[in-house]
């Protein structure tokens, strides 16, 4: 207890009492979870528990989808991501999100990875911010070569490892990632979670994720989700070995979900 | 065999064969017909298409008449209209699609749209008449034809730019969005590039309508024979398909010649236009790739 309350205190983004309403839809209720600095936090639950809408209102993605409405808070550095005077374009850059199906754009690979700094102004070294990014996705070897090919032309896997670097080249702080391995093989899965340990290293890293195994191999803590509810949020160790509430156990058992 | 009964797929089969054949006839028959309308056409004109009857004003005397003042006044009110229509069109569509609020008002707009490119378009010339050609007082010229036609193809530029914009996955501006980047930036960089191979293909469309538009330019105040090429905006002009009917419209055969030849001057401006506009295009996807 006592070390949970002192990893409290240095949650870098915390949810506080966040519901996320589609219309009507109540489809996150009263989320309350903490997401540590330089860990890897998943999301389980099964689908259509509001998994994706809690990951996108961590940045405030959930805007874009019109008739989408936000109670509660999510703080950032101790500050409420939805006050007014926060701009979501400016919250993007230090949140960034890596999206379930492969997204780049149709444009040349380096332009992929070089987009996201060009327009936020980091253009001192572009080059060398392109490599590296694109190393530390693990990609890098496998396309040096050929930089100038359209990102679009790259295997599902390695297209989701260029979005990572995409979202890795703008130097965020926290990255959110909406199941990114459920449009990919074992073997570039196995890729992206290597990945995932090298990343946490440097980033805070939220994670949604319908693979029980790859939760418990990955991430450090993790929050179970039922029907928008938050039913538990704990160690990752503790929710797969010995969860406080049936719900949980059910479901990382495989009994239902 | 009760799984193998022939019966029901022969008759399937045969429905298939009936059917498409139909369609095989529906395209060809429209195929031949312009075959011969085009054949007919060089057939009549292609005695008279030479240098001279390019570069030749038109005349009473069929053997020393041309067609250059109608070429340069087509071309320069295709070339005024769509440096007015394009940028509107487009921006307009980029602003219904990407930054209006859907709401009932706009709604409407989009409802609007789509009906004013069915308007006829004499509706366009009486429209340009009373507000271009007397209320700017522009006068009969080439200024308010251009304006005139760009109102004409306004909607089917911004058709079917709204289509090419729509067409481009959200997936894409999340992507671009989630970098920190702001609405214009993505638009700017992803959407619009996206868009534009069939943009471009919106625009051939409607230059090719407006290059072969007459009515609204008769009563614009075109005039039917003019022995000078135009020097600016202001100056009076006529067109190649009123030129065209003008010739037409006269008894000696030779004139129906001319017209002929009038016609095939036509159809290779209207070819030059979309050949320039496909090439464009072509050029744009090849970089893409
Ligand atoms: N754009 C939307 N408009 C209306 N309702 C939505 C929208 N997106 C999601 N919902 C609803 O909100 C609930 C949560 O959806 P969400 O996509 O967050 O689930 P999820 O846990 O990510 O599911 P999955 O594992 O299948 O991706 C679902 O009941 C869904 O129907
Ligand atoms: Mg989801």
């Amino acid at each position: 207890m006592k070390v949970e309350q002192k990893k409290m205190q240095n949650a870098l983004m915390e949810s506080k009492d966040l519901s996320v309403f589609y219309g009507e839809y109540e489809a996150v209720k009263k989320a309350s979870i903490p997401i540590y600095e330089k860990t890897v936090t998943a999301v389980i639950g099964p689908s259509g528990c509001g998994k994706s809408t809690f990951v996108r209102s961590l940045n405030r993605m959930n805007e874009l989808i019109p008739g989408v409405e936000v109670k509660g808070e999510v703080l950032y550095h101790g500050d409420n991501i939805y006050d007014s005077k926060v701009d979501p374009v400016n919250l993007r850059r230090r949140i960034g999100m890596v999206f379930q199906k492969p997204n780049p754009f149709p444009k040349s690979i380096s332009q992929n990875v070089s987009w996201g700094p060009k327009i936020n102004g980091m253009t001192d070294a572009l080059d060398d911010r392109v490599e590296e990014a694109l190393k530390k996705a693990a990609l890098w070897d496998e396309v040096k070569d050929k930089l100038d090919q359209n990102g679009l032309s790259l295997s599902g896997g390695q297209q989701q490892r260029l979005c990572i670097a995409r979202a890795i080249a703008m130097e965020p702080e926290v990255i959110l990632m909406d199941e990114p391995c459920s449009a990919l093989d074992p073997i570039s899965t196995g890729r992206v979670e290597d990945l995932l340990f090298e990343l946490k290293k440097k980033y805070t890293i939220v994670i949604v994720t319908h693979n029980m195994q790859q939760a418990a191999r990955i991430s450090d803590h993790t929050a179970f989700m039922y029907q928008g509810d938050v039913i538990e949020f704990d160690e990752t160790k503790k929710i797969f070995t010995r969860p406080s509430k049936k719900q949980t156990e059910d479901y990382v058992t495989g009994k239902f979900g | 065999m009760s799984w193998n009964e022939t019966k029901q797929l022969k008759k399937r089969k045969i429905l298939g064969k009936i059917f498409s054949g139909l369609c095989t006839m529906a395209a060809f028959s429209s195929v031949v017909l312009l075959v011969v309308l085009l054949s007919k056409v060089f057939f009549d004109g292609w005695a008279y298409l030479d240098w001279q009857f390019v570069t030749s004003f038109p005349s009473r005397f069929f053997e020393k008449a041309g067609i250059q003042s109608a070429l340069m006044g087509s071309l320069w009110v295709i070339s005024l209209t769509c440096m007015i229509a394009v940028p509107i069109g487009v921006g307009a569509s980029i602003y219904l699609e990407e930054f209006a609020p859907k709401n009932r008002f706009t709604h409407l707009i989009h409802l609007n749209i789509s009906n004013l490119a069915g308007v006829p378009s004499i509706v366009y010339g009486i429209l340009g008449l009373v507000i271009f050609v007397r209320g700017f007082g522009f006068g009969r010229s080439i200024l308010s034809a251009s304006l005139t036609t760009a109102l004409l193809i306004l909607p089917i530029i911004i058709i079917a730019s709204k289509e090419a914009i729509k067409s481009i996955p959200n997936s894409t501006r999340y992507a671009a969005l989630a970098l920190g980047a702001s609405k214009w930036q993505t638009v700017r960089d992803h959407v619009i590039p996206s868009a534009l191979p069939s943009i471009m293909t919106g625009m051939i469309l409607a230059i090719s309508r407006a290059i072969g538009e007459s009515a609204p330019l008769l009563i614009i105040g075109a005039l039917g024979y003019v022995a000078f090429n135009p020097q600016g905006p202001m100056d009076a002009f006529t067109v190649l398909p009123i030129q065209i009917f003008n010739w037409a419209a006269r008894p000696q055969a030779e004139f129906h010649q001319l017209a002929a030849a009038g016609i095939i001057v036509l159809l290779v401006v209207l070819l030059l236009m979309n050949s320039i506009a496909i090439f464009i295009r072509y050029r744009y996807q090849r970089k893409l790739r």
